[in-house]
């Protein structure tokens, strides 16, 4: 599925980015195909937003549809 | 050595450079004055609104460096960086400690590079804040440089980072990575540069005539999980994760919370910038200062050197006088306004809340093929228009550039205009008032989304990094301020002077008065209002104020009143911004911008006309 379907709370691999400038600038600010990250909020029809640790991004909905991801909910300590 | 060439920094013979690196925001500048002290230099890269400041350490010399994610060349502070760093003889990587995931990418690339590295670990007070424990020991140990943790605007470990400046030393560099430069270190003046070559930097890869390696990515992904690894080591505890700050950056980023705060953030701007420094402050520096004692004394050397009633002393002191209207213009009303607006810019970038504004922003400016970066030339724009083109450099692309120029330059009233057009419309009730807005708007709308439509390619995306909540540091904030105001005097003024001079030119030609008299059909005709409005429409072109306080000595109806004002915003922008345009954009789009507004204006000004009058 792609970005802009995830939920907010729901922890997501990164599986494709297609857009290489976007992919290099990306990996700098901790996201690159594999990592686990958390959405951590969605702006109405706006950016979704992910966290890593401390570390927050925003992306614009139209580049969230293009992110590649699968979600992974496996509760902690479940 | 190519470094600080286009920056004009002498360095004395056997003088290190020390330079300074971290991500935006990470307290640099406190490091950078501690190790200076008061005598700094600050130069402009040519072509770029960036500004290095350099200063003296000793025999030595420290450069401070804009603040990036890593060292390329995706925007202009990076390429201004990377032109530093490079060529860096002993590099201070000041690391935001909340934020180590993101900062220790570029700690690790300039280690990479086989720089001597000190490292200092700031903000460790929000460490704790948080409650999060960092092993700093093992930090210096994975890294190979040595680390001193301190919380830079409490002065905490200041010394102690220059006590070990000189103790920088050569980190561990990723091995498999330098498997992948090392061919190429012989072929180059330094490792930092075949590190360049090995991430496709095309700036040292044409240095060389070398082709593009494409291993960019995969030098990034390997430095990028060896943060991920070192950041599982050092981090002893993990942090609570649900602080006042954290919630705040969430309620700024949530519509429901945020917009209602933007709206009251933009109210206290309105009312501290619109009301105060635009009302009391320019009543003060323009009509006292530069009216009551400066313009008087000009006049009277110029006089005396001159004579009066020539044409030189009518360029010079006259009413358009380069020594008369361009200062008064540029110290007594726009400078205030600057300083205050790049004063809350400041503010907001500094304090986490700008990005976020752009986030929230993102989704209504997608639909004029902006992204939400672009809400900061806007906002600006109705500080100064001038100064918000240049602003628009910061935009990703050629397309968004064009955009958010025709946008500032046909619908956003400056605050110099915008204090006179309040003063007109209040007395004439709601609804007039709310006709000015609605229409502006729809303007504003209509020129973005036709924009959007007919220009070719495509606008960029918004990716852009949420940094933490925080308080704005004082002097970081007050360093941004008149590091952005010194930049747009330098920059305008000579372009206010240089417009000054062309209306001189045109009102001695008698041009003034055949382009005035060309306009009255217009103004007659199709706005319905006195001849005498096209006087105060060219008025305009010198400054915006100008032309709207002309209109207040014609005699109006309300709704003649309205038309002439939204015609007013609508029409060209002040001659300095319309030479800012010809300097950042093509001719051909500037011209177009500018005919634009002149069509929009009466057109819509027209049908205004039609529909109140």
């Amino acid at each position: 599925m792609t970005l802009d379907k995830a939920r907010k709370g729901q922890k997501i691999i990164i599986k494709n980015i297609p857009n290489e400038q976007i992919r290099v600038e990306a990996i700098r600010m901790g996201l690159y195909e594999g990592v686990e990250v958390k959405c951590s909020g969605k702006i109405p029809f706006g950016p979704v937003i992910l966290s890593n640790r401390m570390q927050e991004i925003a992306i614009g909905r139209k580049l969230a549809k293009s992110i590649m991801i699968e979600v992974n909910d496996v509760k902690e300590g479940a | 050595m190519n470094c600080c060439e286009g920056l004009k920094i002498d360095i004395p013979e056997g003088a290190k450079k020390i330079v300074l690196v971290g991500n935006p925001n990470v307290g640099k500048s406190v490091f950078f004055n501690a190790l200076t002290g008061v005598y700094v230099d600050v130069s402009n890269f040519p072509g770029t609104t960036v500004d290095v400041s350099h200063g003296r350490y000793g025999n030595d010399v420290v450069i401070d460096t804009p603040g990036v994610y890593g060292v390329s060349s995706f925007n202009d502070e990076e390429r201004v960086a990377r032109d530093v760093i490079l060529y860096g003889d002993i590099i201070l990587n000041v690391v935001d400690a909340l934020h180590i995931e993101r900062d220790l990418f570029l700690t690790l690339q300039i280690i990479d590079m086989g720089k001597p590295v000190i490292v200092a670990l700031n903000m460790m007070d929000d460490v704790q804040r948080n409650g999060i424990q960092l092993d700093v020991q093992e930090l210096g140990r994975l890294l190979g440089v040595p680390v001193i943790p301190t919380v830079a605007v409490k002065g905490e470990g200041i010394d102690e980072v220059k006590k070990n400046l000189y103790k920088a030393a050569v980190g561990k560099v990723n091995p498999k990575i330098y498997e992948m430069m090392k061919d190429y270190i012989d072929r180059v003046e330094e490792q930092s540069e075949a590190l360049m070559i090995v991430e496709d930097d095309e700036t040292i890869l044409d240095k060389y005539n070398m082709e593009a390696t494409g291993k960019r990515e995969e030098a990034y992904k390997l430095r990028r999980q060896r943060v991920d690894e070192i950041v599982s080591r050092i981090i002893r505890k993990e942090g609570r994760g649900n602080t006042f700050r954290q919630r705040l950056g969430y309620y700024m980023l949530n519509p429901i919370t945020g917009i209602p705060m933007l709206i009251l953030v933009l109210y206290i701007m309105y009312k501290l910038i619109g009301v105060y420094v635009a009302g009391n402050v320019v009543d003060f520096t323009e009509g006292t200062l530069m009216q009551g004692y400066y313009e008087p004394f000009v006049r009277g050397i110029i006089s005396k050197v001159v004579g009066e009633g020539n044409i030189i002393y009518r360029a010079l002191a006259g009413e358009y006088g380069l020594l008369t209207l361009t200062p008064t213009y540029v110290f007594g009303l726009l400078l205030p306004l600057v300083i205050a607006f790049y004063f809350f810019m400041s503010l907001m970038e500094d304090s986490g809340y700008l990005p976020r504004i752009a986030a929230l922003t993102d989704r209504v400016l997608s639909f004029f093929g902006l992204n939400g970066r672009a809400i900061i030339p806007l906002i600006l724009g109705f500080g100064c228009v001038t100064m918000a083109t240049i602003t628009t450099r910061l935009l990703g692309t050629r397309r968004e550039k064009v955009i958010a120029t025709a946008l500032l330059g046909m619908t956003i009233p400056c605050s110099a205009q915008l204090g006179v057009i309040a003063g007109m419309i209040a007395p004439l009730g709601a609804k007039y008032l709310l006709i000015y807005i609605l229409t502006i708007l729809l303007v504003f709308v209509i020129t973005g989304t036709t924009l959007n439509r007919v220009l070719p390619g495509e606008s960029s995306n918004l990716f852009i990094d949420l940094p933490p909540i925080r308080l704005p540091r004082t002097i970081n904030v007050l360093k941004k301020t008149w590091s952005k105001t010194s930049m747009f005097i330098k920059e305008a003024a000579p372009l206010f002077a240089l417009g000054a001079l062309i209306i001189t030119l045109l009102n001695e030609t008698g041009i003034l008065v055949v382009i005035q008299d060309l306009f009255k059909p217009f103004t007659v005709g199709m706005l319905k209002l006195p001849k005498e409005a096209a006087t105060a429409f060219i008025m305009g072109i010198i400054r915006r104020d100008f032309g709207a306080a002309g209109l207040t000595d014609l005699t109006l109806t309300h709704a003649q009143t309205v038309v002439a004002l939204v015609t007013i915003t609508l029409f060209v922008p002040c001659i300095a911004s319309i030479m800012v345009m010809f300097k950042e954009r093509s001719k051909k789009e500037a011209i177009s911008i500018w005919l634009g507004s002149f069509v929009s204006a009466f057109v819509v000004g027209g049908l205004l006309a039609l529909i109140i009058i």
